[in-house]
C-alpha cells in the first residue's frame, strides 16, 4: 500500500483529524459522549492507519516502541497517583472532593487526570499490541 | 418506540451476518464480515442512545480488531482447512446454550423499564445529584471516572496487564539480536 498515492494523500489527510477528534472526545468526554477509553483508542487507530499506509517502519518512527511501552505503564500509574494524591491531602483513596479547595472543582481536576491516564494506558496497550502483531514474522527489515 | 423497526432490522442483519461468518471458509471473508458485524452492533448501540459504547464498538470491534486479525492471517495464511469430520456437538452445545440464554432474558425487567431493580438502587441518586457533586453534565463519565473510579483503576489495570501479556508472549523473538530495548 506504500506505492498507492491515493491512499498515502487521503490518509495524510483524515489522520490530523483523527487525533483532532480524539483530542474532543478526550477533553469533551465531561459534557458529550467519550472519555479516556474512547479517546486513546482513537489515537491507536490513527497511528494504526499510519502504519497500515506508510509502512510499520515508519509508525515506529513516528511513535517509537520505547514511547508506547511508557505510556502502558505510565496510565496506570497516573491513575493510581491520582488516587495517591488524594490520601495525601488527606481524603481517602480516589477521593476527588480534597484535590481543590472547592469540591466541584476537586471532581473535575480528578475527573480530567483520571481520564487522562486511561487515555495513555489504553492507547498505548492497542499500539503496542499492533506493533507486536505487524512485526511478527519481519523482523529483518524492520531496523529502518 | 420508533426506532423499534430499525433496531429489529439491524439485529436480523447482525444474525445474518454471524451466519455468513460460521459458513465462510476464507478467512479473510471472515475479517471483513466481523468487522461488519462490529459496525451493525455499534449501529445497534448508537440507535439505543448508548453513544459511548457504540463509539467504543466502532473503534475497537471494527476498526483496530480488524487490523489486528489482517496481521494475524498474514502470519497463518487466510483459508481455514476443511474439517475432517462435521464437529456436531458443539453445534449442538452452543444451540443449546444460546436457547438457554434466551430462556435466561425472559426473567429479565423489560427494557428500559423505570422499576427495575438497576434503577431503584443507585440510580436515582446518580442522575439527581450527579451533576451537583461532580460539576459533570455526562452521567456516563460522572459515573465511571467518579462514582465508579476503583472499577475503572480495575478496568485500566486490566488493560495494562492484557497489555503487558501480549508484549511477553509476542517479543521473546527479540532475544536473538540486541536492539537497545525497542
Amino acid at each position: 500500500m506504500r506505492t498507492d498515492v491515493i491512499l498515502r494523500v487521503v490518509a495524510k489527510l483524515l489522520i490530523p483529524f483523527a487525533l483532532m477528534f480524539a483530542l474532543y472526545v478526550q477533553f469533551h468526554g465531561d459534557f458529550g459522549p467519550g472519555g479516556g477509553f474512547q479517546a486513546g483508542v482513537i489515537v491507536a487507530a490513527a497511528v494504526i492507519f499510519y502504519g497500515v499506509i506508510y509502512g510499520l517502519p515508519a509508525a515506529r518512527r513516528a511513535v517509537p516502541d520505547r514511547a508506547v511501552e511508557l505510556m502502558v505503564a505510565a496510565g496506570v500509574l497516573l491513575y493510581a497517583g491520582v488516587g495517591v494524591a488524594g490520601i495525601l491531602l488527606g481524603g481517602n483513596y480516589l477521593d476527588y472532593f480534597v484535590l481543590a479547595s472547592d469540591p466541584v472543582h476537586g471532581q473535575h481536576r480528578g475527573i480530567f487526570w483520571v481520564e487522562a491516564g486511561v487515555a495513555i494506558t489504553v492507547s498505548g496497550v492497542m499500539l503496542k499490541v499492533f506493533y507486536l502483531f505487524a512485526g511478527r514474522g519481519r523482523d529483518p527489515e524492520d531496523e529502518a | 418506540m420508533i426506532e423499534t423497526p430499525g433496531i429489529a432490522a439491524l439485529f436480523v442483519m447482525l444474525a445474518a451476518v454471524a451466519v455468513a461468518v460460521a459458513r465462510q471458509r476464507n478467512l479473510f471473508g471472515v475479517v471483513v464480515l466481523t468487522g461488519t458485524y462490529s459496525f451493525l452492533m455499534a449501529t445497534a448501540l448508537a440507535a439505543l442512545d448508548a453513544a459511548d459504547v457504540a463509539m467504543t464498538e466502532a473503534a475497537v470491534g471494527a476498526g483496530i480488531s480488524t487490523v489486528l486479525f489482517l496481521g494475524a492471517l498474514n502470519l497463518v495464511g487466510s483459508l481455514e482447512s476443511k474439517p475432517m469430520e462435521r464437529p456436531w456437538i458443539p453445534l449442538v452445545l452452543s444451540l443449546f446454550t444460546g436457547m438457554l440464554l434466551v430462556y435466561g432474558t425472559y426473567g429479565l425487567p423489560a427494557f428500559s423499564d423505570p422499576h427495575a431493580p438497576i434503577h431503584t438502587h443507585v440510580v436515582p441518586r446518580y442522575l439527581q445529584e450527579g451533576l451537583a457533586e461532580t460539576g459533570v453534565p455526562n452521567i456516563v463519565t460522572a459515573v465511571l471516572a467518579s462514582y465508579r473510579g476503583y472499577d475503572t483503576l480495575g478496568e485500566t489495570t486490566v488493560v495494562f496487564t492484557a497489555g503487558i501479556g501480549v508484549i511477553t508472549l509476542l517479543r521473546r523473538r527479540r532475544k536473538k539480536k540486541e536492539e537497545g530495548g525497542s
